[in-house]
């Protein structure tokens, strides 16, 4: 039987009766465009009002609560930088003891996650406590103003790894985090990106049901740290799973069982050109072409090693789930 | 009924006596016998709790943090190199004003490294916004650790409850275990009123701007000056429900006529105690125990040394280039005093060196000999070190 000769569904009775949640309210101090912004509210719609929140030190805690102003409406607490995972755990762990079924959320940008707070997030995982944590990748300290992180990609200039003549901006590779979360054989682990909305929806629900612990990173475009124009901040980041540099994964107790494909892969040109922190490596000079030769074989690589590249038009590859460039509608 | 206990048992069964829904436990000399000894009291079923084996005292100190925002009671307990490790947070802890309890088994940093008994671990952190209680002998350990949740939960303070390391940690003592019974009608349920609830979102840890911040430090302060009261009001309720006062804010003992008094912290006393009972010959002299440091209990230590000449004061720690902290906080306080006594600043038992008892004879002796001279580390064998550090 096919369901589409029934009665048309009434989509705005239906959506009218949904109720409507918003974990972060309007009138918070981030910036035009800000992509952390966006994924956590995407995160805590989908995540629902069951929660409580460890947030990290970071934009996202700076730009929601300045005293007395706060603009959560779910129960929520930063205490410090690096012990957003041990926050956490200590959190579910009273919620255990009360016999409470509150899921507990934790929110740290990839300064908290990557390098300062990487010790207690792995201490959180290796015990199993019941936490989804998830990690908003803006690539670089930009609460501090632009310093590289572990995070931020080869190539890419930050205050802290500037283009001179003895350099062409960070020296080092992206850390795959990703990996490292996989390692610990946690039941669910996946990225995603703010440019694929439905997907983060899709990847929260799924940790949410999920009683154990597992973790999220999100690409978040920040348009004053890479160099962008605020509008852009969607385009950027769709250009950064479309080039195959920030590849949609999903892992399950460490193995991979799902990727986004890409349709039709770009070059990694049409995503670095967008932005200023890569504008070194548009100038004539040898060592600007290697690190764009450099930077393509990064993306290659991901595509091969995860295999990325579709073999056929999907609904669900990187141009079919593509939303938000077509207003809303399914798919193309 | 009293029974011969380890003081790491005894802290450990006081603590589960207090219910404690979550605790903390990162292993660090001399306090892994108390983490150790509440580990087998969940794992014999005798106390339920969540027991997070963290893998550091940071960690450890953020998921109490963390649980007791949750809205629960919790305890952790570490030491020496753990409590600075763990400082960030408890300054976060305190500022944040969460009640929380833990035990410092007090222990030397390093380096250079020791794992023996001084008072620099505790010191280091006496203006993380923490009350501080040093204990005397084991049976306050176990008294205070119980009076410390009482007192926490209703100040919204958090409470260091320190214990010298090894001295009473690893020393057998016959101790009076309180009943579950006595313990349940002194220590009500956990109670916090900014508990997180989804029912009731609040934000907790939020930025302050220069328009609030000297305004949230202010009550932190006057925070710890109004839990004098309450430490107070702790001790003497405990004492009307099993009979014991472990010695409120400052203990006096000895002669209460003397002019000398020497004044220390912690276990040390009891050395001076049985010095001052071998020694009659030696004249009459008050021992002054601040069993508060934090709050700093000026007025009290003020009315013990009303007639006092001499006030020698014992630490076990010290400020490099500064020199007695202790010392130097005895001294503010006595500023105000019209003839305030001299004061004769040592440290003493640095790193675990033993506190023998003729340190009593020799101490009474240099004060009676010279008039006093700047702070110094008593019993140091100058012999030792090279001509241009002596």
């Amino acid at each position: 039987m096919n369901m589409h000769t029934h009665t048309p569904i009434p989509i705005a009775d239906l959506r009218r009766s949904q109720p409507r949640f918003q974990g972060i309210e309007s009138g918070h101090r981030a910036c035009l465009g800000c992509g952390e912004a966006l994924a956590a509210r995407l995160v805590t719609e989908a995540a629902g009002p069951d929660v409580m929140i460890a947030n990290a030190t970071g934009c996202l805690e700076i730009f929601t609560t300045p005293w007395p102003e706060s603009s959560w409406r779910l129960p929520w607490m930063h205490s410090l930088f690096e012990n957003t995972g041990a926050i956490a755990a200590g959190m579910e762990a009273a919620l255990k003891a009360q016999g409470k079924s509150t899921k507990v959320l934790a929110f740290g940008g990839d300064g908290g996650t990557f390098d300062i707070g990487f010790q207690s997030l792995s201490g959180m995982l290796e015990r199993g406590h019941n936490v989804l944590y998830v990690c908003y990748d803006n690539e670089a300290y930009m609460n501090t103003g632009i310093q590289r992180s572990s995070s931020t990609p080869h190539a890419a200039m930050t205050t802290t790894s500037p283009v001179g003549r003895d350099r062409m901006g960070k020296r080092h590779l992206k850390k795959d985090i990703l990996s490292i979360i996989a390692s610990h054989h946690i039941p669910f682990a996946a990225s995603a990106s703010v440019a694929y909305p439905s997907d983060i929806r899709k990847k929260v629900r799924r940790a949410m049901e999920i009683e154990g612990p597992t973790f999220l990173l999100i690409h978040s475009p920040c348009p004053l740290g890479w160099g962008h124009d605020g509008a852009l901040s969607i385009e950027v980041a769709r250009l950064a799973v479309q080039t195959g540099l920030f590849p949609l994964i999903e892992l399950e107790r460490g193995e991979l069982i799902g990727t986004m494909p890409l349709r039709q892969p770009r070059p990694v040109t049409d995503y670095l050109r967008l932005q200023q922190r890569f504008s070194h490596l548009f100038k004539d000079d040898s060592r600007a072409r290697e690190e764009l030769e450099h930077l393509q074989a990064l993306a290659e690589r991901n595509i091969e090693y995860y295999g990325l590249k579709g073999n056929h038009d999907d609904p669900c590859d990187s141009e079919g789930a593509d939303t938000v460039r077509r207003g809303g509608q399914r798919w193309a | 009924m009293r029974q011969a206990l380890e003081g790491s048992q005894a802290i450990a069964r006081a603590v589960a006596l207090c219910r404690p829904q979550v605790i903390a436990a990162y292993p660090i000399t001399p306090q892994t016998h108390i983490v150790e000894n509440i580990a087998k009291l969940v794992a014999d079923g005798k106390l339920v709790c969540e027991y997070v084996s963290v893998e550091s005292e940071f960690s450890a100190a953020s998921v109490v943090l963390g649980a007791a925002v949750a809205g629960s009671r919790t305890y952790t307990a570490s030491a020496s190199q753990g409590i600075l490790l763990m400082s960030e947070v408890l300054f976060n802890i305190a500022g944040n004003r969460v009640p929380i309890v833990m035990t410092c088994a007090n222990r030397a940093v390093g380096a250079p490294l020791s794992i023996w008994n001084d008072q620099q671990d505790s010191m280091a952190v006496r203006d993380a916004g923490w009350i501080q209680l040093y204990c005397a002998d084991n049976q306050e350990a176990v008294d205070t650790t119980i009076q410390a949740y009482r007192i926490a939960e209703r100040t919204e303070l958090p409470v260091m409850v320190c214990v010298d390391g090894f001295t009473l940690t690893h020393t057998l003592e016959p101790i009076d275990m309180p009943s579950q019974e006595q313990v349940d009608a002194f220590l009500p349920p956990y109670h916090f009123a900014r508990t997180l609830d989804p029912m009731k979102p609040i934000s907790l840890g939020t930025l302050v701007s220069p328009d609030f911040y000297p305004e949230a430090r202010h009550s932190h302060h006057q925070a710890l000056l109004n839990a004098a009261a309450e430490i107070v009001a702790a001790d003497a309720d405990w004492c009307a429900l099993t009979g014991r006062s472990q010695g409120s804010l400052v203990q006096v003992e000895g002669d209460a006529d003397a002019s000398v008094a020497i004044l220390t912290l912690g276990s040390v006393i009891g050395t001076l105690a049985d010095a001052r009972e071998m020694h009659p010959e030696l004249g009459p002299v008050k021992l002054i125990r601040l069993r508060a440091f934090r709050p700093f209990p000026t007025e009290t230590l003020l009315q013990a040394c009303a007639g006092v000449t001499d006030l020698v004061v014992l630490e076990r720690a010290l400020s490099p280039g500064g020199g007695g902290i202790v010392g130097a906080e005895v001294k503010a306080a006595l500023f105000d005093m019209p003839n305030p006594p001299r004061v004769h600043n040592f440290a003493v038992g640095l790193g675990g060196r033993d506190v023998p008892l003729d340190i009593y004879p020799r101490l009474l002796q240099t004060v009676r000999s010279q008039s006093p001279r700047p702070f110094a580390v008593f019993d140091v064998d100058l012999d030792k070190l090279p001509a241009e550090d002596r």
